[in-house]
């Protein structure tokens, strides 16, 4: 695996620090190396890396530490308070419109999970909210992909609204937001083309589609493997289609996914979901201090 | 122009440009010492030759004690060649297939595809498209069904036409998965029993947006179907890819092609100069031009 001995030798680090009545600088600097180099490697974003060791170097010599009578388990506490700060504090609710349909657009880079998690959140709306989705069909570019939602839509046994791959995206989900008035659908769901943040051309397009649909939800899909580049994406779409919350997928895999904590920190927007798997019903709440944990290793 | 000091804050500034790209901490800890004995040796001060050293050093750690020679596919020169493509959900593997088939039928070679992704909702239609847009044939079974059978008749299929190459498609998995790597090494064997010597490539399609993770699925695709390659995809995007250095680095994987787009044109042969300029342009292009 990647990430071998990483836990081990924060854990050691710590256990160095545990049992000391007294927390030297050189101590905290030992421990503070091995915090950077686990956030690195679990691709944390190096400026936030640097912020956030410069805050436990701050609060590790500070006299909340220097006046506890057990040190070393103190200034261990304070990195853990730290890193599930910065990783937001509850689990977030998904909106809901006072006036039906409540509309949600999922955004992000190609290959993120987006259809899938259209699938999925239509899903986890009927199950756990008693609720109706329309999905809609606005990916008009990759191929195949009005075809991939229809087929999950044949699966959920749920309407798909598409108008082929010659319509225009903003059309397609005007109409929709139509056709879900008329058939009662209380929740809308629209699957929009992977596309990267500086295609212009392309981000327009989603602007396009949001002053029309003025979505309740804008959902930003992440890959959960997403390296160092996470906070360009995730400030861009976040700049340009004020993003509301994030799906984090693929953390069924081994990635440690820093990305998670790299985005909440540029964007302060909550991360709402996990992907845990291919399957509709691989769906979960996201769990902030879980995800402190498996970022560290621990 | 006027160059700034390569001093403590130049390396500093170079390991987070690096780091940014992905490279990775290590293998960035272990440059920046190389380069500062590099620096001290040839008693370097400003930065204007840097690029060089730094390109140079890149590059050497790129192809560590292999000559640099351009990796092309090691394709079967009479009879069928066969293309197995793997990698983790999403990374553009079905599309790199597209893009590649046109890539060998330019050369004049005849090519099938193989659509061995039974799993995902809309994969077999999606090769099937990349199949009338570049006008090769597709093989194909129905959703669900068993991809090693679908690859079998890919393989008699293309005998049966004299195909040259024949790519194969096979569902994204995530590495951890023990059952779907299971899978995929049993497509691989029944390729292997088929053909002797095929599959002669394994590419193994990586998004360049991936971070440290990139290296754990290098390790573990390697383990169940040898990977002799990688396509490195999505670098029209900001990210970087730099954890293709430590995938050479550690398991000596080439990266052979690079994918710039979503269009048939949008694949290119990998250049490892051109590349490692790439992962730190940046930093040095910025001082160029306050500098100047
Ligand atoms: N293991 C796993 N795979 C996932 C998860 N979410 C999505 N996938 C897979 O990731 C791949 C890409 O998912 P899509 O839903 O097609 O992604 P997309 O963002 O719609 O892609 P584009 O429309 O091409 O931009 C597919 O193989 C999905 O099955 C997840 O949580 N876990
Ligand atoms: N910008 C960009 N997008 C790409 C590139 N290669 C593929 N894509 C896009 O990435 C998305 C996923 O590509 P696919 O070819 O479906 O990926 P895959 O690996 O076959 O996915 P699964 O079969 O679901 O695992 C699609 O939207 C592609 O158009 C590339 O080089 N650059
Ligand atoms: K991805
Ligand atoms: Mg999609
Ligand atoms: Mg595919």
């Amino acid at each position: 695996m990647a990430f071998e001995g990483l836990a081990d030798r924060l854990q050691n680090t710590f256990q160095k620090i545990k049992g000391k009545g007294k927390v030297t600088e050189a101590d905290v600097k030992e421990m503070t190396r091995e915090v950077r180099l686990a956030l690195l490697e679990a691709d944390v974003n190096f400026k936030v890396v640097k912020d956030f060791i410069k805050r436990i170097k701050e609060r590790a010599v500070g006299q909340e530490v220097m006046q506890s009578l057990t040190p070393g388990q103190q200034v261990i506490k304070v990195v853990k308070e730290e890193l599930t700060d910065l990783m937001g504090g509850e689990q977030s609710k998904i909106a809901v419109a006072n006036r039906p349909p409540t509309v949600i657009m999922m955004v992000g880079l190609q290959g993120a999970g987006k259809t899938t998690t259209t699938g999925k959140l239509a899903n986890h709306l009927r199950k756990q909210h008693n609720r109706n989705p329309l999905l809609v069909a606005a990916d008009v570019y990759r191929p195949a992909a009005i075809n991939q939602l229809e087929t999950l839509g044949k699966q959920l046994d749920m309407p798909v609204f598409s108008k082929g791959t010659e319509a225009n995206p903003v059309d397609i989900a005007n109409e929709a937001i139509q056709q879900a008035k008329d058939n009662h659908n209380d929740y809308v769901i629209i699957d929009t083309a992977g596309r990267l943040h500086v295609d212009e051309h392309l981000m327009d397009e989603l602007q396009q589609i949001r002053q029309n649909v003025q979505p309740n939800e804008t959902f930003l899909v992440v890959d959960a493997m997403t390296g160092q580049d996470a906070v360009n994406v995730a400030e861009t779409f976040n700049e340009q289609l004020d993003v509301t919350g994030v799906v984090l997928t693929k953390l069924d895999g081994d990635t440690r996914g820093g990305a998670a904590l790299s985005i909440k920190a540029v964007t302060d927007k909550p991360i709402k979901f996990a992907g845990m798997g291919e399957k509709l019903d691989q769906l979960e709440p996201f769990y902030p201090d879980r995800m402190a944990q498996r970022i560290l290793g621990m | 122009a006027k160059y700034r000091t390569v001093d403590e804050e130049f390396f500093e500034e170079l390991e987070e440009i690096l780091i940014s790209a992905d490279v990775g901490v290590n293998t960035v800890m272990e440059l920046i010492d190389e380069l500062k004995m590099e620096v001290k040796r040839q008693n370097i001060k400003d930065s204007s030759r840097m690029k060089e050293v730094i390109s140079q050093k890149l590059v050497e750690i790129y192809y560590g004690d292999d000559e640099e020679e351009i990796e092309e596919l090691q394709l079967n020169e009479d009879g069928l060649s066969v293309i197995l493509f793997v990698g983790v959900n999403g990374v553009g593997k079905t599309t790199t297939i597209g893009k590649m088939a046109q890539r060998l039928k330019d050369q004049g070679k005849n090519v099938v595809l193989a659509a061995g992704d039974t799993f995902r909702a809309g994969a077999i239609e999606q090769l099937e498209i990349w199949g009338q847009r570049v006008n090769v044939p597709v093989i194909k079974h129905s959703e669900g069904s068993d991809p090693a059978a679908v690859i079998y008749d890919g393989i008699q299929s293309a005998k049966s036409k004299g195909a040259d190459v024949l790519l194969c498609d096979t569902a994204g998995r995530l590495q951890n998965k023990v059952n779907l790597m299971n899978e995929l090494s049993k497509v691989k064997r029944v390729i292997e029993r088929e053909i002797p010597g095929a599959p002669h490539e394994s590419l193994l399609v990586l998004d360049a947006t991936t971070g440290q993770n990139a290296l754990s699925q290098a390790k573990t695709f390697s383990e169940s179907t040898n990977v002799s390659g990688i396509v490195l995809t999505k670098l029209d995007g900001t990210a970087k890819g730099g954890i293709v250095m430590a995938i050479r680095n550690e398991l000596d994987i080439p990266v052979k092609y690079v994918g710039l787009g979503e269009k048939v044109t949008d694949l290119q042969a990998f250049d490892a100069h051109a590349f490692v300029y790439g992962l730190f342009a940046d930093m040095l292009e910025e001082q160029e031009e306050q500098s100047s």
